[in-house]
């Protein structure tokens, strides 16, 4: 199994993501911004980081990279695709998912061991769970807070969407303590916490992460 | 202004030049003068002003660091000493390892954001020319009182542009310290760490050889920012009723540095320098003197093509422009090419800029005039030296002991612990430490509030580094020679709680004014300290900075050595952690107690000072450090004790995990007498802390047993619920 890892100017997480989808048991493939080639990989990563200095608005010219022409089309046919952090952020600049990200609550970046409840346990990336089941991941970001109209909120949770919520106090002021969202499809997944900082006990605060990474492995292999 | 050139200065010796304003002394002057045979042109004057102000030429430090190389300790360790941009020590199976401290104070008083954030910057930068990849920061942060005004816009704004800076970049931030103390106030200080990992053969220098080689500038395009920052910045006290200094203070871009740290990394690897160096402190002024210098002399530089942000910037400003994020590299003309792709896909902005000369003069021209023409050592290395007057200052004859009531049971030591616990200095600091991000790389295996950051090196063998920072100001200020010797102690031994073997020390040495005979003592004591210290221990200096005229009018800060020490650990997975995670074990202090409340927090809390610090005891604590790291399988927590106390070791291990204790202890609680650790053990392996405590003739005394949702001390009992309510509460209170 082939699992691409999109490195843009500025992103940081890359290697991290790397290690996350090797321990899983597939094989990490470097992606760079400029290339259009997703060089047969079966699933992408788009990792955390401040790509292009976030200094426009977050993810919104890693957009306009060669590299995301190819992921977005792909995706619109159900490729599977997880944004964690800056990349959920470029994903919701794509389009390929709804809200966008505003600076949290408090205004400060904020770093933490965060516990979530995963809700919806039916996408590619989150099927190795079972629902209601609480994690904790890091929680690292400046611009985190979850925001949408609230239509389009409704829409979200009434098609049951929401894939992690926030447990106990909502840290950065995401709209329903929204940590992460899906697609109707279920191949694009966003998520502001960080799965691939917890994949070992000596370096994270578990290994709650790594089942992010082997859901998609059991997706693609049942395929 | 009309160009001055070398002809114009040979035809006009009695022109007047602001050599004054530029900070430069009347004989600073004249030496520049005898040099040159001729007055210098104003390019030669800016590059002169800013490499021997104070900052770049540590023209009062030198005559005593030069210290720390006659008393170096025979170390197979060091590969590279002081005097390149950062010193590098072999840590074994092939890995090198480079660590260095600086100071950014001024600045970051001045604009507390962009002044943290460039120091991060600049310490990243130097640790990147050393050939190696930076795999962690570090922040010991001093500020004013707490609840003074002025801490609360300079604290966040320092805290918000470390963090900005260095998360940005992907560094994990790894530990550090926050003091504060009223001196602070006017001069709060900004140190910042970095460390850096490469294989031994990846080293780079900072030299220009090779006739005919390519001097080559890449990064960000040079600014006004931070011209002359580095001479009227941090080489002047500060003094009310002058022009606001906003404009000397750089801007970083953490964005452009991430980029160009992937870039030179890229390079490196594909073996395409000769030599690099980064431009810091006093720029390009810097950079090709320190490289010409250190190669064989000769260097021809075409300033015109200095790519600009800002095209009205003249000669004398683009040569002492601070514009952060650039590098210098000397490259062979048949790696150019190469060299190009790689920045071409970065997206780094290179440009030649000059050659590496037959002869031993630096030239410099500007659209074809000879602006600069100099032996390239008297700018970067022969700057003056000062042996500056030097006496015992005379508030040391004037200090009375530290006379505090000590608690030791009841209500009294309760409300004793909540008032220690909560006051600013010893209070949690996670509103500032999650501010950072501490995961990214992956390798962080402990970071802040544990004794010491530890970043693996290797995920297949599990070999890593571990680095702390300390500094105990007070205890300076009784005695710097023991002040500095008792930072490193501490330092060593909270390298040694988590169970690696220190290896090598760093320091970033914060002071008052030099023209103070009074600080120059405190100074020289200092040194002389931390170089006999390092000598008796065997621990090489491979690097280290020195911040003067850290003084508000006549009061100058306590004088602040940061001492870092680097230690080396074979499998990280081995380490200890600070709290206590289960019941059931028994908890031991190891050292004696004695009643050393000169200097402490609990005494400062009270507005005593006392007068006298501890007696550092390097015998006893090299056989501690042994007792540690022999130990070290059996330790279920360990923590080392410094500031606040035994009361306040074992306020934080309790609280680490909430898990409580109960204990009794007979010595003063409050005390902080240096070489004592705390330790919890199974009670089966009580035997073996035993024959250790025999093997290595350290005290042990048991103090209890962990568990329970309660700290109980004696027959005080101090809920951990309060305790941590009060513990953590202070910094969101103070600064929102």
């Amino acid at each position: 199994m082939r699992i691409g890892v999109v490195t843009f100017p500025g992103t940081l997480d890359d290697y991290d993501a790397a290690r996350a989808v090797e321990a899983a048991g597939a094989q990490a493939v470097p992606l760079f911004h400029a290339s259009d080639d997703l060089k047969e990989v079966q699933a992408v990563v788009l990792p955390g980081g401040f790509s292009y200095g976030d200094y426009l608005r977050c993810g919104a010219i890693a957009r306009f990279a060669p590299i995301m022409s190819s992921i977005i089309t792909a995706a619109e046919h159900g490729f599977p695709v997880l944004g964690i952090c800056n990349g959920f952020q470029v994903l919701t600049e794509s389009h390929l998912l709804e809200g966008a990200m505003i600076r949290n609550k408090d205004l400060h970046f904020i770093c933490k061991d965060q516990p979530l409840v995963i809700e919806n346990t039916q996408t590619m990336w989150t099927n190795g769970f079972t629902a209601g089941q609480e994690i904790v991941i890091p929680l690292k970001n400046m611009e985190g807070s979850f925001q949408c109209d609230d239509a389009t909120l409704a829409r979200i949770e009434d098609e049951g969407r929401v894939i992690a919520r926030y447990v106990g106090e909502n840290p950065n002021g995401a709209r329903n303590k929204i940590a992460g969202i899906t697609n109707k499809r279920g191949n694009v997944v966003g998520l502001m916490p960080h799965p691939e900082h917890a994949i070992e006990d000596l370096t994270g605060p578990g290994t709650d992460g790594l089942t992010f990474f082997t859901s998609v492995l059991q997706t693609l292999v049942g395929r | 202004m009309a160009l001055d050139t070398v002809s114009i200065a040979e035809t006009t010796p009695n022109n007047e030049q602001p050599w004054r304003e530029l900070g430069l002394k009347e004989d600073e002057y004249a030496r520049i003068k005898s040099i040159l045979n001729r007055r210098p042109t104003s390019s030669e004057l800016a590059m002169y002003s800013v490499m021997w102000s104070e900052h770049c030429s540590y023209k009062s430090s030198k005559v005593h660091l030069k210290q720390f190389g006659e008393k170096a300790p025979k170390s197979d360790a060091l590969l590279v000493g002081i005097g390149e941009n950062a010193g590098v020590v072999d840590i074994g199976q092939g890995y090198a390892v480079t660590f260095k401290i600086e100071s950014h104070n001024h600045p970051s008083f001045v604009e507390p954001y962009q002044g943290a954030a460039t120091g991060v910057g600049g310490i990243v930068r130097d640790i990147l020319t050393m050939g190696a990849r930076p795999i962690a920061v570090m922040d010991p942060l001093r500020f004013g009182l707490a609840d003074a005004p002025d801490t609360r816009r300079v604290l966040p704004g320092i805290v918000a542009g470390v963090g900005g800076y260095g998360n940005c970049l992907g560094l994990p931030n790894i530990g550090g310290e926050v003091v504060f103390d009223e001196t602070y106030a006017g001069n709060p200080l900004v140190n910042a760490l970095c460390v850096g990992v490469m294989k031994h053969s990846d080293i780079k220098l900072a030299t220009a050889h090779g006739t005919g080689n390519l001097v080559v500038l890449f990064g960000a395009k040079t600014g006004g920012d931070g011209i002359g920052g580095v001479s009227v910045l941090a080489s002047e006290t500060f003094a009310s009723g002058k022009a606001a200094k906003r404009p000397a203070v750089q801007v970083g871009d953490p964005f452009a540095e991430k980029v160009l740290i992937e870039c030179s990394l890229e390079i490196f690897a594909q073996d395409l320098v000769v030599g690099i160096q980064d431009l810091g402190g006093a720029g390009l002024s810097c950079a090709t003197s320190e490289l010409a210098s250190a190669g064989s002399g000769g260097m021809d530089i075409q300033l015109e093509k200095v790519p600009l942000r800002d095209p009205s910037l003249s000669p004398e400003e683009i040569l002492m422009s601070e514009s952060q994020e650039r590098m210098c590299a000397i490259i062979e003309p048949s790696k150019l090419a190469a060299f190009m792709k790689i920045c071409k896909k970065w997206d780094v902005t290179a440009t030649v800029i000059g050659q590496v000369s037959e002869g031993d003069r630096l030239k410099i021209t500007f659209n074809g005039e000879l602006i600069v023409d100099v032996p390239p050592r008297t700018v970067a290395h022969d700057g003056p030296v000062y042996n500056r007057p030097i006496a015992k200052p005379a508030y040391l004859d004037s200090l009375t002991c530290a006379e505090v009531p000590t608690p030791s049971k009841g209500a009294e030591l309760k409300a004793a612990v909540l008032k220690l616990m909560s006051s600013p200095n010893m209070a949690d600091k996670s509103w500032v430490t999650s501010q950072y991000d501490r995961y990214v790389q992956g390798n962080s295996v402990l970071a802040q509030p544990e004794d010491s950051g530890m970043i693996r090196i290797d995920a297949q063998t599990n070999l890593g580094v571990a680095i702390s920072t300390d500094a105990n100001a007070r205890w300076s200020y009784l005695d710097p020679y023991e002040g500095a010797k008792l930072a490193l102690l501490e330092s060593c031994r909270n390298i040694a709680t988590t169970g690696a073997k220190p290896l090598a020390v760093t320091n970033c040495l914060n002071f008052g004014s030099p023209e103070d005979p009074g600080v120059m003592w405190q100074f020289s004591e200092t040194v002389r300290g931390l170089a006999d210290a390092c000598l008796e221990l065997g621990l090489p200096v491979t690097g280290g900075n020195v911040s003067f005229y850290n003084q508000t009018g006549s009061v100058a800060i306590l004088p602040t050595p940061v001492i870092g020490v680097l230690g080396v650990i074979q499998d990280v997975r081995t380490r200890t952690q600070m709290g206590i995670k289960t019941a059931g074990l028994d908890l031991y202090l190891i050292g004696t107690t004695d009643d050393d409340l000169s200097g402490s927090e609990w005494a400062y809390l009270h507005g005593v000072m006392g007068n006298t610090a501890p007696k550092a005891d390097l015998a006893m604590e090299q056989r501690l450090i042994n007792l540690l790291l022999d130990g070290q399988s059996i330790f279920e927590a360990a923590h080392d004790l410094s500031n606040g106390g035994l009361v306040a070791g074992l306020a934080e291990m309790t609280l680490r995990y909430t898990v409580g204790a109960d204990l009794a202890v007979s010595v003063n609680l409050f005390s902080e007498t240096p070489g004592r650790v705390l330790v919890a053990v199974k009670p089966e392996d009580a035997e073996q802390l035993t024959a250790l405590s025999n093997k290595f003739n350290i005290t042990i005394a048991k103090l209890g047993t962990t568990g329970g949702d309660d700290l109980i001390i004696n027959d005080a009992v101090i809920p951990l619920s309060e305790l941590s309510q009060a513990h953590s509460e202070t910094f969101p209170k103070l600064f929102g």
